[in-house]
């Protein structure tokens, strides 16, 4: 039954041939097995999966069930679920027993789904290997010794290691696809604005982008379905009709146009990453799509724009956490100045108060123009590359990551190598596009590789017809790692 | 580009991050790197470029300014560090 699809669950639910407590109780039992090992989830409530499996089980009786009802999923700490401790990954958020649903925890609650747990992430979805996360390393089940990417690198372990259904992620720089392309599995950010932020905890307002993330495209068409619509407590959220995700993932990509950008495939770009991202544009070429040559010239600028951009916004958005009103307080301070610096020096992690203080500098008295604005109009530049290039072509393509899964502590100390790693998957962020990763190999030490397709705005369904139609064609993504 | 410990000492208080001198010492070395790495962007030419804060250039939506959330008081409160007769507790501010 892991192994099957979220439609083939959902059929067998509905079927009555499992009941939502029994597939509940099946993961309960692989967590309670493998994730002492791989510490993909930070919170686990049993008691109260199994309650939601129950009144699932009643729906389904009852013959109310939507598509997701019944099915276990994991979700990223990012989300505040009611009464489920909701950290972030952070020490700050060590007691936050959240008191309310963030949207995407209603959707999939509304839905009729299981909450199995809170997945690991790096701390405030700052990092690239799960390896700032206060709750302790996740590692990749492909290799214990390697790291599962980040920031949602729980719930890319935990979707490997069929820990759950399929899991929920955010994306701000690359924290869907990355860790997805690390850990074999498949990941959608949507279009900046197609799935509300309420209740998802802030690091860069106008970068963050929940998104599924699962085994195949046409499990992310579902929970896309699930998870996207307008909320009016998200002032960013957009305004549009419902549309059904998985509309086109049947159409052939007979005439499809593939843009494939020359900055993806230059210096930096591992010799097997590109081998296998090479391989798979030549399986397109077999399924009858045409390869463009394209050029994204500021892709460089991309790196450098968002480490003044996103810590900027994160510097502002994490001043909430003062030790007043919720979250960690420092046991001993002599006054309110003392206190906020104690608490807030103890229950931020290293990289966070980096990040913190990156932005605090670049929007402080004298460099606001300098960095801030300069970052802005970059980031425009940056975003009409895009537009130029899809005149051309109909979805881009190129690598993920430079490489696959490095070894945990191999980029500790180095934050400038850490933040070079995010080159493919930056720009598409800034300029609010969707980006998806999916399997399409194996490199050196046979960890898995990622193609990522790059979609125009709100061009999700045609990005999942063209990863299920080359998932159809190839099995890179059913390949399961040897636990 | 360089920072001095007196840049980062300015930016940590900023920031209400207390440091010993040591951390703002490590901060100084790594904020000096990364900074190096944002330079880049310097001897690029923006003129006439207009600034992007979003990706979709929406306006903000307006709401009628009417009270639409509930009072959960008692539940925000049951997760504060320090509360008193239904108020926050902090150190003494105004003598």
């Amino acid at each position: 039954m892991i192994e099957s699809s979220l439609s083939q669950m959902g059929a067998a639910l509905r079927a009555k041939k499992i009941s939502s407590v029994e597939l509940t109780q099946l993961y309960l039992d692989r967590i309670a097995q493998l994730n002492p090992e791989l510490n993909a989830y930070i919170t686990t409530r049993p008691e109260a999966s199994l309650a939601q499996a129950r009144a699932a089980d009643a729906r389904i009786a009852a013959g109310t069930a939507e598509a997701l009802t019944g099915i276990p999923f994991g979700q990223k700490d990012i989300f505040c679920a009611k009464d489920w401790l909701t950290t972030c990954g952070s020490k700050m958020l060590h007691n936050f027993v959240s008191p309310y649903d963030a949207h995407v925890i209603s959707q999939f609650n509304n839905a009729g789904a299981v909450n199995l747990g809170k997945t690991n992430m790096d701390e405030f979805a700052m990092g690239s290997s799960n390896e700032t996360s206060h709750y302790g390393i996740v590692k990749n089940p492909w290799d214990k010794a390697r790291v599962p990417g980040g920031s949602s690198g729980g719930t890319a372990s935990a979707i490997a290691a069929r820990l759950c259904a399929a899991a929920t992620g955010t994306d701000t720089g690359g924290s869907i696809r990355q860790p997805a392309a690390l850990c074999g599995i498949s990941g959608l950010k949507p279009t900046y604005g197609v799935v509300s932020r309420y209740g998802m905890i802030a690091f860069a307002s106008s970068l963050d982008q929940a998104g599924p993330m699962g085994r195949n495209a046409e499990d992310l068409a579902l929970m896309l379905n699930t998870m996207a619509g307008f909320d009016e407590r998200d002032s960013t959220s957009l305004q549009r009709d419902k549309e059904d995700y998985a509309r086109d993932l049947n159409k052939p990509l007979n005439g499809l146009r593939i843009g494939i950008p020359k900055e993806f495939f230059a210096e930096g770009l591992g010799n097997d990453v590109a081998k296998a991202v090479e391989a798979a544009i030549a399986e397109y070429k077999k399924l009858g799509a045409v390869i463009v040559d394209i050029s994204l010239p500021n892709t460089r600028l991309s790196i450098p724009v968002y480490y003044v951009l996103a810590p900027a916004e994160a510097s502002s958005n994490l001043s909430r956490f003062d030790g007043v009103r919720y979250g960690y307080r420092a046991p001993e301070y002599t006054d309110l100045a003392d206190m906020y610096e104690k608490s807030r020096a103890q229950g931020f992690g290293a990289e966070v108060q980096r990040r913190i203080m990156i932005g605090t500098y670049v929007l402080s008295h004298g460099y606001y123009d300098a960095y801030y604005l300069q970052a802005q109009k970059i980031r425009r530049l940056i975003a009409q590359d895009f537009v130029e290039a899809y005149k051309h072509c109909d979805v881009i393509m190129g690598p993920t990551s430079p490489s696959t899964a490095f070894k945990l502590g191999e980029k500790g100390d180095d934050p400038v190598q850490m933040y070079l790693s995010d080159i493919y998957t930056i720009a598409v962020n800034l300029a609010g596009l969707p980006g998806m990763s999916i399997p399409c190999g194996f490199g050196d030490n046979d960890m898995p590789v990622g193609l990522q397709i790059i979609g125009n705005y709100f061009d999700e369904a045609r990005m999942l017809n063209v990863a299920h139609q080359y998932q159809l064609a190839t099995d890179w993504h059913s390949r399961v790692p040897g636990l | 580009m360089s920072l001095s410990t007196q840049d980062v000492e300015k930016v940590a208080r900023l920031a209400r991050l207390a440091m010993t001198p040591a951390e703002i010492e490590t901060a100084r070395a790594q904020l000096s790197g990364i900074f190096g790495l944002i330079e880049e962007m310097q001897a690029v030419d923006t003129k006439g470029i207009a600034p992007m804060s979003h990706a979709q250039d929406v306006a903000q939506r307006l709401r009628e300014d009417k009270v639409t959330e509930t009072n959960q008081r008692e539940a925000f409160q049951a997760i504060a560090p320090q509360v008193e007769g239904g108020l926050y507790l902090v150190p003494q501010v105004i003598e």
